[in-house]
């Protein structure tokens, strides 16, 4: 990682001293260069080969309690300056529409850089190698016969980020992630179906290098879900009725995502989200009483985990990376926080603040939100089952704006009749209330099952903000949840 | 910006060249709980390199100006280009077009600041305090300029401007929503928006659950524009049709909808989102999807116009976006009914301000899933019964369109993934609501 030097800093520091001459009493200045590379191959060619590089720096200040922030792509010292005097007047302006002045929690003023650890850059693999591992999975998903889109992907981006704050912090960081993924569309007269591995909407990534994309053996699961789009076209369609769910990794991770983590955002609670995706129900007063679900579930918040696409060193407020209960055995016992939040619950930040690029102010993001292994195996948990479906691979979700009444679809699922796997089922849904459903969960596999997915893809704030963070999860079970849902 | 293009485009050796240049600076002032809680500036200039070696396609960006790097980005595209096979479905980058006059850029947007957005924002908050409600939102300005030129001659260029407000009030359970969008700020009425959205939430509060079940519905412009856009999304693009995805793939030429449904994209026509041409300076041309309830067409980018081996109807999105051409100047024709008769001639039924967290289900089938918010009533005998808990509901979106009974005169702009939908009311016999949620 390239620390910056002497100057650079120097230069840096101006934002700080400008705002700080300007009344702030706080400020802060991220500097941040990033590189994205993707690469998709559909039906026999290269559909796409994207190289991205941006670079810039964004100022926040906190002036007459309210904040105000400016960003720029020109990295010279007047542009510094102009763009620090702008953050400031908006802060003046966001004064003038204001109730009370935001405080911010203590916290350490730390100089330290941190690194992603990885056995290959994938920046330094040939552009050759990436594009043959993608066609020979394409290529065996199109020779099945039935096959009308197949696709491959790959993408990859390296973040460096230095960010300095007026209470003394110098942090620098560089993230490297990887991640690719395959999927096939058969369609006929009548229908059309698409399976994915290792997960819908780009695969699977993490917070490594190239190796990891040649661990997903991509050519390997090819022809099998090739064939299992083909399968699905002539499936019966998914039942409408009420039974036990068994949800694959892939599909819950999902849903942690949309009815745990995001109403665990502390911002969101406080309701500065409510003109967008809204708030949540998991209002203050629930912290520490709440069943949010059975005895079964625990979730943490934990930027710590190695390879986690939520994982870091430290967050964009320099507060470091921390693994954080959110449930324990079903009771809701704590938020995702920001300095100026975790304040108004008698906290310290627990790291949660980024922001997507120097151009965007940091908001509460998940980090990798994870449902802790039970002690089943899948094999028990499906024996165990009566009568019931098997879903995996999302396809599909919506949830309402307090985080409560979701629906997911998935691409495939399965029944379950007396303990064993049975047919394979198509346009699977389903449907509920959260913490009803989380308190009906009865059986979690244990730790062979669990696996952390990467998500590069969660949408949060104005203007639009695309946070990438993992939610690690085994296969588990829920009792009588409303399945296939709407006229088909 | 035309001659920071043309310096980049004379950078390169490729067999065809398009970069694409924009340049601006865009703020948001966001407000909740009554008081503006983030507010934003951007300054950003990207250059956008797509290079073209015997039907190689490499693509490289940048968003630093100097020399260096303006050469390694054209490095970079080629590079791409060169390391890859030919790809035979790749016909040519777009030739040259003449470029109609549009109202795209307003100099009281530019010039807008960061006072102006928080004098506005007060507005609203005074209105919804007067209330005893809370105000939240967004009020957000900017403006770009924008060159896309290639090597067969494709010179287009020109700024825009974009102003867009949106509020949610909320308090005593219930909760209220408008927005405004244009291109001139000065055409946003900060006060109507203010008023229809306290209106609305005084309206909601007290609300009770109903069943979930099959229901007549008056949906307004909110909601339409949602799911219009969700059609468009779903396959009014070629890439969706061309590869057996959309519902409009085999439909061209048969009936879809009802017949008093029609449906066009035009960037050129007032009062949408005015657009001269698309992402590869090919000028915009009007477009009909849906004609009478008849499937008309698609839109077409240059690459899958070379597919079939027409021109292109400039609708081509960055190519970041991965998602093929894009419809996004939409137009619905308006119908005869008033707001008022709409709601006379229901004898039960409901009333949706707006869908929240919309996402198919299943693309061809055109089923969607969603929830209703900031305003759900209930209809009795032609008046407006009570409020409504939220519903979800999932529904195939041309089935709603084929029993479509009245369609307002009224229409209103409203943003759409990006673009303008300028959309009317409308009422539809039997939409599917799948279940409730608990306030």
């Amino acid at each position: 990682m390239r620390k910056p030097g002497d100057t650079a800093l120097r230069r840096f520091r101006i934002a700080l001293e400008t705002a700080r001459a300007l009344g702030a009493s706080y400020a802060d200045i991220r500097v941040v260069t990033r590189r994205d590379e993707n690469i998709v191959v559909k039906n026999g060619k290269v559909d796409a080969l994207e190289s991205s590089e941006e670079s810039g720096f964004g100022v926040r200040a906190l002036v007459n309690g309210r904040w105000g922030f400016a960003s720029s792509s020109k990295l010279d010292d007047e542009e510094i300056e102009k763009t620090a005097e702008l953050a400031v007047r908006i802060a003046r302006a966001s004064a003038r529409a204001k109730t009370e002045d935001v405080t911010l929690s203590p916290v350490d003023a730390i100089c330290d850089s941190y690194k992603t650890s990885y056995d290959i850059d994938p920046f330094t693999v040939s552009i050759d190698e990436k594009i043959e591992l993608l066609m020979d999975a394409e290529r065996l998903m199109r020779g099945k016969k039935g096959i009308r889109v197949s696709t491959a992907t790959m993408g990859f981006r390296r973040e460096e980020k230095i960010f300095l704050s007026s209470d003394g912090a110098e942090i620098a960081q560089e993230i490297v992630e990887s991640g690719a993924g395959i999927s096939a569309v058969a369609a006929d007269a009548n229908d059309i179906q698409e399976r994915s591995y290792p997960g819908g909407f780009g695969g699977d990534f993490a917070a490594k290098g190239y190796e990891f994309v040649k661990s997903l053996d991509l050519a390997g699961h090819a022809e099998e879900i090739a064939q299992q789009a083909i399968d699905l076209l002539d499936a019966p369609q998914c039942p409408s009725t009420t039974t036990d769910l068994i949800l694959g990794s892939n599909q819950l991770a999902l849903q942690i995502h949309e009815s745990c983590g995001h109403p665990s955002e502390l911002d969101r609670v406080f309701g500065t989200e409510a003109s967008y995706a809204g708030t949540s129900f998991l209002t203050p007063e629930k912290q520490g009483t709440f069943r949010y679900g059975s005895p079964e579930v625990t979730i943490v918040a934990d930027a710590t985990v190695p390879g986690g696409l939520g994982t870091f060193g430290y967050d964009d407020e320099g507060v470091p990376a921390q693994r954080t209960e959110l449930v324990k055995k079903g009771i809701f016992i704590n938020y995702l926080t920001s300095r100026e939040t975790a304040g108004r619950v008698n906290q310290r930040s627990n790291g949660c603040m980024r922001a997507d690029g120097w151009n965007r102010m940091p908001i509460i993001r998940m980090t990798n939100i994870n449902l802790m292994p039970g002690d089943w195996t899948l094999d028990e948990i499906i024996r165990d089952t009566k009568d019931g479906i098997f879903m995996d691979t999302n396809k599909s979700w919506s949830i309402d704006d307090k985080r409560l009444n979701f629906q997911f679809g998935t691409e495939i699922a399965w029944e379950i009749k007396n303990g064993e796997m049975g047919r394979m089922l198509k346009n699977a849904t389903y449907t509920g209330i959260t913490p009803e459903f989380w308190r009906s969960c009865d059986a979690i596999a244990n730790e062979d099952f669990w696996h952390l997915w990467g998500l590069p893809s969660c949408g949060k704030g104005e203007p639009l903000q695309i946070a990438h963070v993992g939610h690690g999860a085994s296969p588990a079970r829920f009792r009588r949840v409303r399945v296939g849902v709407g006229r088909w | 910006m035309l001659a920071t293009a043309e310096k980049v485009l004379n950078l390169s050796k490729s067999d065809q060249t398009e970069v694409h240049c924009v340049r601006g600076r865009s703020f948001l002032t966001r407000f909740a709980n009554s008081e503006i809680h983030q507010n934003t500036a951007e300054r950003d200039m990207t250059i956008t390199v797509r290079c073209v070696i015997r039907k190689r396609v490499g693509v490289a960006s940048t968003n630093r100006t100097d020399e260096v790097s303006l050469e390694e980005v054209i490095s970079r595209a080629i590079a791409f280009a060169e390391r890859q096979p030919e790809n035979h479905s790749f016909v040519s980058l777009p030739g040259p077009g003449q470029y109609r006059e549009a109202a795209t850029f307003f100099r009281e947007t530019d010039e807008f600041t960061p006072e102006d957005r928080a004098d506005a924002v007060n507005v609203i908050i005074k209105k919804a305090r007067k209330a005893g409600l809370v105000a939240s939102g967004s009020f957000s300005t900017a403006s770009y300029e924008v060159a896309t030129v290639n090597s067969l001659g494709v010179r287009a260029s020109g700024k825009t401007s974009l102003a867009s407000l949106v509020t949610v009030i909320m308090g005593d359970g219930g909760s209220g929503y408008a927005d405004r969008l244009s291109r001139n700020v000065a055409d946003i009425d900060v006060e109507a928006a203010g008023d229809e959205a306290v209106n609305r939430c005084l309206l909601s509060r007290g609300a009770k659950a109903i069943e979930p079940g099959e229901y007549d519905v008056i949906l307004d412009t909110y909601a339409v524009a949602d799911m219009i856009g969700m059609l468009s999304y779903m396959g009014f693009g070629a890439l969706a049709f061309q590869e057996g995805r959309s519902f409009m793939t085999g439909n061209l030429g048969k009936q879809i909808t009802g017949e008093n449904i029609t449906i066009w994209d035009d960037g050129l026509s007032e009062p949408g989102l005015a657009t001269r041409f698309d992402y590869e300076g090919v000028p915009k041309s009007r477009v009909d999807l849906i004609t009478g309830g008849v499937a008309r067409g698609v839109v077409y980018d240059s690459y899958t116009a070379g597919i079939e081996g027409r021109e292109s109807t400039g609708h081509a999105v960055s190519p970041s976006f991965a998602v093929g051409p894009y419809a996004t100047n939409l137009f619905m024709e308006s119908g005869t009914s008033s707001l008022g008769e709409m709601i006379d001639s229901m004898g039960r039924g409901i009333f949706v301000t707006r869908f929240h967290y919309t996402n198919p289900v299943h693309p061809v089938k055109t089923i969607f899933t969603g929830m209703t918010r900031d305003g759900t009533f209930l209809i009795e005998n032609g008046k407006i019964a009570r409020p409504l808990k939220n519903l979800r509901f999932t529904q195939g979106i041309l089935e709603a369109l084929s029993r479509v009974e009245l369609i307002s005169r009224e229409r209103r702009l409203h943003d759409m993934m990006g673009g303008g939908a300028y959309v009317p009311r409308i009422k539809v016999k039997g939409f599917n609501f799948t279940g409730v949620t608990e306030y």
